[in-house]
Order: structure tokens, then sequence, then C-alpha cells
């Protein structure tokens, strides 16, 4: 195997590896006392990951599932009945987003403010591995003269003999 | 009067450290011996000093002296005497102070255990942590005194925060405070060698051993703030992506990153110029994290405007360590040449990754940190920045640097074989595959494509890891010279990298196979969840040294069998008398059993809070492990006999490590 083929082979996995890395997520999130009955499982679950997800906009730095302000019950309350009454997980976000902002939101939306927040990593991801097989490449390449030079170093020491 | 002579103290460590960042520094550039040799003695006096100062705070902790500000506003005379003497460091002043005090210790140890070091490597190294100390004790003298006085004085304290009343808590900031003065003796010796243009291995030779136990200080005040979070919180989470807890993972990741660049500087003579730079980075991390815990901005970017003071002091010291640093390098690192050769396929290449990796994951960390921060700064909005963004963006980072771990440390220096190491390394993940699925199955009952996902790659490095050390001792004919002769620093890592595997399976299971149940709970009613029955026996009175709390008991069963009692508490402390929520576990091995008290509800039912956490505990064993692996690399033979004075020279000990790979 060539060292190009095994580049790629490399920068294959490293994809895959990625892409199984965004897909296969789970978040976790912690739920407050409150005795919300659900009859609904699958309910249950997108009440506690969106609450999960929504900041307590009083406290310092925590969602509302995890925050025991008054603010916090009361939005979690909200969400209950958003939920229970049927509605999706993005109109339960268009509702809270249109009434407290964005600063709600623990995900925040892509747009032209946050397009570098989202992307940056990326970007610092694909820097990263130009800078790697950039210097792969330099070492390899000196690795190579080096051994060029052995074999002219011994072509040497059989034509005049052995230095000492 | 006593209070004073603790502020005199801090004036004279400053004192000391003033000469000690001039003297020796100027005596290296001049080529003055006697100057050079004041490093020693005036790192002492400044260490000295500091404790002085220090023990007489302590002291105003235990008699109670509310006529100063700091121990009035952090401390209360009904605080049991253990949390006094925590509280020191409970608040800002003192916290600061505790800083400052351990870095006087890491000069103290630099200037005891490197008597082998050139005089004029000595000189600079403790002259530049001399700097950073100066630093250090101006902020408090000029902003932050802990021993301000209160006239007239209070009555009583307005006491600790009850969160803060904790044995985690107790030692979390010192553990963490290690890690990051720590990361200062490497920054040092980087700087020296920078100034002095010494650019050699040696340099990390001596900076290696002080960095693993920086980093595993760090690793372990990690993870102790991660357990106290778990269970003095209330909310069994572990981690919240935080930026107080991000501003102690990022110098933790690029401290990781140095670890093992250190490793490969000595040991091959390349990645020199990059070394010193994350030599640099680690520490100006460490400061730009006290920045942000410390300045406010956190709380709030116009807290930070309408009170700059601290911040701005702050600010200026950081652009000057870092602004100084980075701009030395720009001028000396040119000069660094590294001569070793490697290939692709090699241990060199391999690790160049996990650096860049770490590198781009500590970035992300920072865009994540900073980014509100700065478009809140710039009017452009407030946005969050939280947990769904840290997974997104982080764990696609860490996946790859978990899957290389496993091959890393089995690849040869310079060159190798990439098709024997593949026919090699496809039986290897084979047989991970196997054994996750049988023990994801055990363990959960279920098998989720992204669970056995992680649970393959952790025993992938954990089988990889126990290969490498097995083939390490098979060098050796005889299985027990193979065991003595194999070094320290090779159990040490095979047993931080375990502990990694051990961490991914804890996050793993824990996220996944969480139960969690928030009730309402009459007298003598009963939840199963996990297996076990909850059931709740009433609420009784309790009267702790300084709170009041009602204390619900809750019977665990299983299968009808008795397991345990919780009692966990809803404490109300007399001074601050914020409800504080005390959540009662039954700890395990493969899984915890949790139990928070919520609200009364009517008719003395309660909501309560019932978590079922399988495997969690396995997080902090993981990090324990880790910080495991690096006492032992720290225990190595040769640095032990490096401390004996035994002359090994260089050139055998490499030949040695030569033959490791």
């Amino acid at each position: 195997m060539s060292a190009n083929e095994l580049l790629k082979y490399f920068f294959i996995s490293f994809a895959l590896l990625l892409s199984l890395g965004l897909l296969t997520q789970k978040n976790a999130t912690a739920a407050a006392v409150d005795p919300l009955v659900f009859t609904d499982a699958k309910k249950e679950a997108r009440f506690k990951n969106l609450i999960g997800q929504l900041r307590c906009l009083v406290c310092q730095n925590q969602s509302i599932a995890d925050s025991n302000a008054e603010l916090a019950q009361d939005l979690r309350k909200e969400v209950y009945d958003m939920i229970i009454a049927g509605k999706s997980d993005q109109e339960v976000i268009d509702y809270l987003v249109a009434r407290y902002g964005n600063f709600i939101l623990y995900r925040p939306p892509l747009n032209a403010q946050t397009f570098l927040l989202w992307f940056l990593p990326g970007i610092l991801v694909i820097l990263a591995l130009f800078f790697v097989i950039g210097i792969i490449k330099k070492r390899g390449r000196q690795a190579q003269k080096v051994t060029l030079d052995n074999k002219a170093e011994d072509r040497l020491n059989k034509l005049i003999g052995p230095k000492f | 009067m006593i209070p004073e002579i603790g502020h005199f103290a801090l004036i004279l460590a400053l004192c000391m450290a003033l000469m000690q960042a001039v003297l020796p520094l100027i005596g290296a550039a001049r080529g003055n011996i006697q100057w050079m040799q004041l490093a020693r003695p005036l790192a002492h006096g400044q260490t000295f000093f500091l404790i002085v100062s220090f023990a007489t705070l302590t002291y105003a902790f235990i008699i109670n002296d509310f006529s100063v500000k700091y121990v009035a506003t952090n401390s209360n005379s009904a605080l049991p005497l253990g949390y006094r003497i925590s509280a020191v460091w409970g608040g800002h002043e003192g916290s600061l102070l505790l800083w400052a005090l351990i870095m006087g210790f890491w000069s103290s140890a630099v200037a005891i255990f490197s008597r082998k070091l050139p005089q004029i490597t000595i000189a600079q190294v403790l002259g530049v942590m001399g700097l950073i100390s100066i630093g250090f004790l101006l902020f408090m003298l000029l902003t932050s005194n802990p021993f301000d006085r209160l006239i007239p004085a209070a009555p009583d304290g307005r006491d600790l925060n009850p969160l803060l009343q904790d044995i985690g808590l107790i030692l979390h900031p010192p553990m963490l405070y290690m890690g990051y003065v720590g990361f200062s003796v490497a920054f040092s010796f980087a700087t020296a060698a920078l100034l002095s243009g010494h650019l050699d291995a040696a340099w990390a030779r001596w900076s290696r051993p002080w960095t693993t136990i920086a980093w595993l200080f760090l690793t372990l005040g990690i993870s102790l703030g991660s357990w106290w979070a778990y269970y003095e919180l209330g909310w069994g989470g572990w981690w919240f992506w935080d930026p107080v807890e991000n501003s102690s993972f990022m110098p933790w990741l690029v401290g990781t990153a140095l670890i093992h660049s250190l490793a490969v500087t000595e040991k091959r003579g390349t990645f020199k110029s990059w070394t010193v730079l994350l030599a640099l980075l680690a520490f100006s991390l460490s400061l730009l994290g006290t920045f942000l815990v410390r300045s406010g901005v956190l709380t709030s970017v116009h807290a930070f405007a309408t009170d700059p003071e601290r911040g701005i002091f702050i600010l200026a010291f950081l652009a000057i360590v870092i602004g100084g640093s980075l701009t030395l390098y720009a001028w000396r690192g040119p000069q660094i040449r590294s001569f070793g050769k490697f290939q692709l396929v090699s241990r060199e290449s391999l690790l160049l990754i996990n650096n860049v990796l770490l590198v781009v994951a500590c970035a992300a960390v920072l865009i994540g940190t900073l980014y509100p921060l700065v478009l809140d700064a710039l009017g452009l909005g407030k946005i969050s920045v939280g947990p769904p963004y840290f997974s997104r963006v982080f764990v696609p980072i860490m996946i790859p640097l978990l899957f290389l771990m496993g091959i890393g440390p089995l690849m040869r220096w310079k060159k190798d074989d990439p098709v024997k190491l593949m026919r090699h390394l496809r039986l290897v993940l084979l047989f991970s595959f196997i054994i996750a699925v049988i023990f994801t199955w055990v363990a959960t009952a279920e098998l989720s494509l992204g669970v056995l996902f992680s649970i393959t790659l952790a025993i992938w490095i954990v089988s990889s890891a126990l290969l490498n050390l097995w083939k390490r001792i098979q060098l050796k004919n005889n299985l027990v010279t193979g065991i003595k002769t194999t070094p320290l620093a090779f159990y040490g890592m095979t047993l931080a990298h375990i502990g990694i595997a051990v961490l991914v399976i804890g996050v793993t299971f824990a996220s996944a196979y969480s139960i969690e149940k928030d009730v309402r709970m009459d007298i003598g009613q009963s939840r199963d969840i996990g297996g076990y029955t909850f059931r709740f026996d009433g609420i009784e009175d309790y009267t702790g040294p300084n709170f009041q709390a009602k204390q619900g008991k809750i019977i665990i069963t299983k299968s009808g069998k008795p397991v345990t009692t919780l009692r966990p508490q809803k404490r109300t402390y007399i001074v601050q008398s914020n409800p504080m929520t005390e959540a009662a576990i039954n700890p395990g091995l493969f899984r915890d059993l949790y139990v928070a008290m919520g609200e009364p509800l009517d008719a003395g039912a309660w909501s309560i809070r019932i978590y079922y956490k399988p495997y969690v505990r396995w997080i902090w064993i993981g990090t324990i492990f880790m910080a495991l692996g690096g006492a032992l690399a720290v225990g190595d033979r040769r640095y032990r006999l490096a401390v004996k004075k035994k002359q090994v020279s260089l050139k055998n000990d490499e030949n040695m490590e030569a033959g490791v790979s």
C-alpha cells in the first residue's frame, strides 16, 4: 500500500467517523421536579429533550430543566401544555423564541451572526488536516532523502572503503 | 493586628517576587553568577511569606474575626470548623491567595528538585515564575485584598455559600489550582529556552515530569468538580458545558496534547517548535480561565463594564503574558530546528494528529465559550451556547481521536509497515466489536447503534493498550523479567488510556440509559424504575449545625428484597436562608440510585426526583485511572535516578527507550 493510498484511506475513514459521530448523538437531559403526568412516552421524551435545551432566562447558566426558579417552573408548565396540546417541537421553539428571543435557545440558530460559531470548528478541522498532511509530507521527503544519502554512502563506501 | 501581619507578609512576598523576577534574569543575561544564585533563596522566601499570609487568613477564619471583611462575607460563627478553614478559599480574594500560595509551592519545588539544572536555566525558569507571581500578587494587593478591614466589625458573618459547604468543593479548588499553576512550570521552562536560545530537547526532558504532575492534578480537579455537581446540585448531571467548567477543560485539552508532544520532543528530538507553543498555550489558557472566572465577565459582560477594575487588570496581565510569550516565540521560534524524520505510517504522525485534534477540540470549546460574550460585547444580541452545541461540535472531533488512541501506542517510531499493522489491527477491531456487543447486551439488555459504536471504541482502546503492554513484556524471554523491566511510565500510559476508555463507557451508558422520573409521591406510595421499587415513607425534621432540614425517607427494594434506605434533605440554611437540595445516593459500580426532594404538595405528599443512573461512577473511576497513570509515569525510574543524582548518561537512557517502540 502506498503512502497516497493510505492517506486516502485515512481521509475516508475520518469522514465516516465524523459523520457517524454527528448521527449518533443523544442529548442527555436532566429533568426538574414537577409531577407533570404524561400518558405518552414519546411526548415525555420530547418534553425532556426540549426543556434541556432551553435556558432559564433569570438563572446563571441553567436550563429550565435544571432550575428551581419560578420562571423555569412556569416555562416547563408552558412547554408541557403545548406538547400535550399536540404542538410540534418546532412550534414550541418558535413560540418561545418569539416571546423571549434567541437567548432562550441553548442550541443557537444558524444565521448571519452565528455563522462563525457553527462553521469555525469545522473549518479548523480541515485546516488542521492540511497542516498535518503538510508536515508529514515534508518529514517523509526528508526521510527519503536520508535513505538515498545512506545508499549513496554505501556506494561511496564500496568505492573508496569505509570511513572512520 | 494579626490580619495586618498577613497583609504585610503579602507585600513582602511581592517584594521577594520582584527580586526573584528581576535579579536572576539580569544575572543570566549578564553572566553574573551571584545574581543567578539568588533565584532559589528568593523563591523560598516568597513561599515563606505566602505561607505566613495564608496562615493568618486561616487564623482569622478560625477565631471568627469578623472585622476582616472577607471573613465576614464568607463565614459565620455557626459554621463548622472544617468549613471555616475551607472557606479561606471560598471567595474571590482567598482563592487568589491560594493561587499565589500554590505558585509559591511550585516555585520552591522547582528550586529544590532541579539541582542538576545548569545555574543559568534555573535562574531563568525561576525568574519567569517570579514574573507570573508579581502579576497575581499585585492583582491581589491592588484590587482584591483579603485582609481589608470592616469598620465597625460585623456582629456575625454572612456565611459561606451553602453549595460550598461540602467535601467536594473543599478539595476542588486546590486540585484545580495545582493543575493551572503547575502548567506555569512548563511555560517557564519553554520561555527560558526561548530566552537563552538553547532550544534542544533538554528543556522537554526537564519539564516532562512537572507537566505530568500538573496534568494529573488538573484531571483530578476537574473530576472532583464534576462529581460535586452530580451529587450537590441535585440534578444528577455531571457535565454542563458551563463556561466555568470549560475554563478548566481548555487547559486540560492542551495540557494533554503537551504531555504527548513533550514525549516526542524528548525521545525523538522532533516537534520541538510545536511543543514550545503548546507549553505557552497551556498556561495561557489557565490564565484565560482565571480571567473568565474571576473578572465577572461570565455573569454579565455589562457587570464587567460597570466595575472594570479587576477585569481590566487581569485582561492587561493576560495580554502581557500571552502577548509577550507569543512575541518571544515569533522572534526565537524560527531558530528551532527539528531533526527527526518520520513517515506517514509512524507513531510520530499519529501523535501529531492527536495533538492537532486536541488543539482543535480546545479551539471549539473556546469558540463556544467566548462567542456569546463577544457578540454581546459588540452589541449584536444575546445568544446562549449550551450542551447541544458542544456535543455537536466536540464529540465528532473526539471520535477519531479515540480511534487513533488504539493505534498510536502500537505503532513504531519513524516508520511502520502499514499492511502488517492493518492485518494485526483488523483482528483487534473485530474482537473489540464482539466484546462490545456482549458487554452492552449484558449491561443494558438493549443494542443501539450509537451505544455499540462508542462501547466498541472503548473496548478497542483497552484491548490495544493491553496488547501493547503484552508485547512490551514479551520483549524479554522471561515473563517476570519482562514485567520488571517494563518502565513504570509504560504502565502509566496503559493505565491512563484505559482510564479514558472507562470514562467513555461511563459517559455512554449514563447518557443513554439513565432513567429520570419526577413524580408526586404520597406517603406509603411506591414507584418502580430500573427494576427497583422506591417507597416514600414520609418526612421528618432534621437539625444540622447551621441548617434546618426536611428529611425524606425512601425505602428501596429490588424484587421484594431490601436494598437501602435513602434520606434526601431539603435544607434551609439559617443565615443565607435559600433552600438547598441535598440528594441521597446509593452508589454502586454498575448503577447509582439517586433521590432528591422537590416541593411539598398537598396532604403530606411531595414531588420527588428519582434517578436510576447506570455506570455513572465509571466516569470518575476513569479519571482516577488517568491520574494514577500520570502518577506512575512521574514515578518512573529515570526521574527517581535523576533525583538521586546518579549519573545516567542521556545517551544510555535514549537507547533504553528506543527499545520501547
